[in-house]
């Protein structure tokens, strides 16, 4: 509908027509703006009524003791020592598998692969990984890694589990960096005589290093909370010792014996302690579940602060 | 216009290059049709001509920055003088072509990196390391490009923080860092201002004593400005090459006459 005096409004009714119109208008901003804060505030508070829930659950439970012991069938002297040791260990080795695979891919797909019809099922085939069930990832490692590369229910063979489920999560952060350069930073790169590896570690690489490493962060906080391919795979529930140590090497070489060791991880810990009837268990695991939140929100709060700090110096 | 003699320089002159017979093509499409071309040493020659004529595709063959994209010929050549080297020839590495003939973009395209880096940039590929060396370069080419002055006291600072004018001026030092046998400049002043341009003018007046300039211009009054030849390119063909006082003056061509007069373009 037109006003009938646009164009013309001079007069004092043609104003006050188009007056009208504008507040009609404004009154979709105003409800779009209402719904969004609906839905943001329902999505804070669920999340802080659970943190909340936990906090008065398992916020007592909480001291040095707590991280320093193992399980143990009192629950008062049940600690997380060998999950979050575990945890940290898979981690480890899933970032160290997943970085450089998944940058090496996103770099080789966006920057030498030639545009055809290989690398588009590849492309198709990288994104929908991203959305393949996790304990899909499990059955495949157990028959993969478990039995055909005989790593057994280990700690490497979790990391390689867990740094598949992550590498598509991976390869779309680098594609997704690398793409936000500009050409014509490319095409100067190329001008002054670059080879295209000189492109790509001089220019590509750090520039698009913040927005990897976001993904990156955001990928091993996914794969911190991940339960199910790793019981899959065969976790143990309950583990009361510590993998050998790196250091423990008699030649004072690393030893990476600790690869092959059963470990556990902090939500089977979890998943252990909350499967148990007793009341003092739900404590312990609503702890562990503090633990593993507070792990997971620091990761992904210094994947913002890289965000931030990083692209301050990088204006397209 | 095929059916004409090729165009020359003014006799006694010296050639830095020269296209003969130069087609391109993008998949089936022939964005340049059969250019002859000379280059005087040691001049500024112009390119000028309406939007999508291939007068920016005539100058990226010459860096061979067609090579960065898939589905491209080039056909016919361009003789780098004095070697003689074919630079479009498919055995000639781009990158060796792209170390003898620096380019300056349409858009200042500084790297995210200090004014020092900038410049230095070039010469990092080939591996210089020699830090008193590259300080020297990077001087030197930043007061070629008119910039030192600007910058002497803040060659830590990112490059972004230069005004548009400086940036390009920037990019016009890291081009010169290295010292290139032919500057490329594809319309180097569209993104700037007038007194920036005007800046920009100057420079590539000077800087024809050091090294061979081809300039792309969408601007008719800067070919006239800073060139001594000029050539008129519409849809693929080289439609007139002359000494740019002529080209503005007395052109032979009808569709040259009707372009510059401003009757289409």
């Amino acid at each position: 509908m037109i006003p009938k005096s646009i164009g013309a409004s001079t007069s004092e009714t043609g104003v006050a027509e188009l007056r009208r119109l504008i507040a009609r208008h404004k009154m979709w901003d105003w409800l779009f703006g209402l719904l969004g804060t609906l839905a943001l505030l329902f999505a804070t508070l669920v999340f802080a009524a659970l943190f909340g829930q936990m906090l008065i659950n398992g916020g007592p439970h909480l001291s040095w003791d707590f991280f320093t012991s193992f399980p143990s069938r009192r629950a008062a002297s049940a600690g997380i020592l060998s999950a979050w040791v575990g945890t940290v260990l898979v981690m480890l080795v899933t970032a160290l598998v997943a970085v450089p695979l998944g940058i090496g891919a996103g770099i080789y797909l966006e920057e030498y692969a030639r545009k055809n019809l290989l690398t588009d099922i590849i492309e198709i085939n990288v994104t929908n990984l991203a959305g393949v069930p996790s304990i899909i990832y499990g059955l495949l490692a157990l028959g993969l890694f478990v039995y055909q590369f005989g790593l057994g229910q280990s700690i490497a063979a979790a990391g390689l589990t867990l740094a598949l489920l992550i590498l598509p999560v991976v390869i779309v952060a680098t594609r997704e960096a690398i793409r936000t350069i500009p050409q014509n930073i490319r095409e100067g790169a190329y001008a002054c005589g670059s080879s295209k590896w000189q492109v790509v570690s001089h220019h590509i690489i750090p520039y698009s290093l913040p927005g990897i490493m976001t993904g990156v962060i955001i990928g091993l906080a996914r794969a911190i909370g991940e339960t199910a391919p790793i019981i899959t795979i065969g976790a143990l529930t309950f583990i009361a010792f510590l993998p050998p140590s790196p250091f423990s090497s008699p030649d004072h070489l690393l030893s990476f014996e600790w690869l092959l060791a059963p470990f556990t991880v902090m939500p089977i810990q979890m998943f252990n302690w909350i499967s148990r009837p007793e009341e003092a268990f739900q404590a312990n695991a609503a702890a562990a579940g503090l633990v593993l939140l507070v792990m997971t929100l620091s990761m992904n709060a210094l994947a913002i602060w890289i965000r931030y700090h990083f692209r301050k110096k990088i204006k397209w | 216009m095929n059916t004409q003699t090729p165009p020359t320089t003014k006799p006694g002159t010296e050639l830095k290059a020269q296209a003969k017979a130069l087609s391109f093509y993008y998949g089936s499409f022939q964005a340049l049709k059969n250019i002859d071309f000379p280059v005087e040493k040691n001049q500024v020659t112009a390119l000028i001509g309406p939007s999508g004529c291939g007068k920016s595709t005539f100058l990226r063959c010459f860096n061979r920055m067609h090579d960065l994209y898939p589905n491209m010929r080039y056909e016919g050549e361009i003789l780098l003088y004095p070697d003689g080297v074919n630079i479009v020839d498919r055995h000639v590495d781009p990158i060796e072509v792209r170390m003898r003939i620096s380019m300056v973009f349409q858009k200042p395209n500084p790297f995210p990196k200090s004014i020092y880096e900038n410049v230095a940039y070039g010469l990092r590929v080939r591996g210089v390391r020699n830090r008193s060396l590259i300080d020297e370069k990077v001087e030197e080419a930043l007061r070629a490009a008119a910039l030192w002055g600007e910058v002497r006291d803040r060659l830590d600072d990112l490059a972004f923080n230069l005004s548009g004018g400086q940036q390009q001026r920037l990019c016009i030092a890291r081009a010169l860092a290295t010292d290139p046998e032919i500057l490329l400049f594809d319309e180097p002043t569209s993104a700037l201002d007038p007194i920036a341009t005007a800046k920009i003018e100057e420079l590539v007046s000077e800087l024809k004593e050091k090294v061979t300039i081809l300039i792309v211009t969408h601007n008719m009054q800067q070919a006239a400005r800073v060139s001594a030849y000029t050539a008129f390119m519409y849809i693929g063909e080289l439609i007139e090459f002359d000494d740019t006082k002529r080209i503005f003056t007395n052109p032979s061509s009808k569709l040259t006459e009707e372009y510059i007069t401003g009757r289409f373009g």
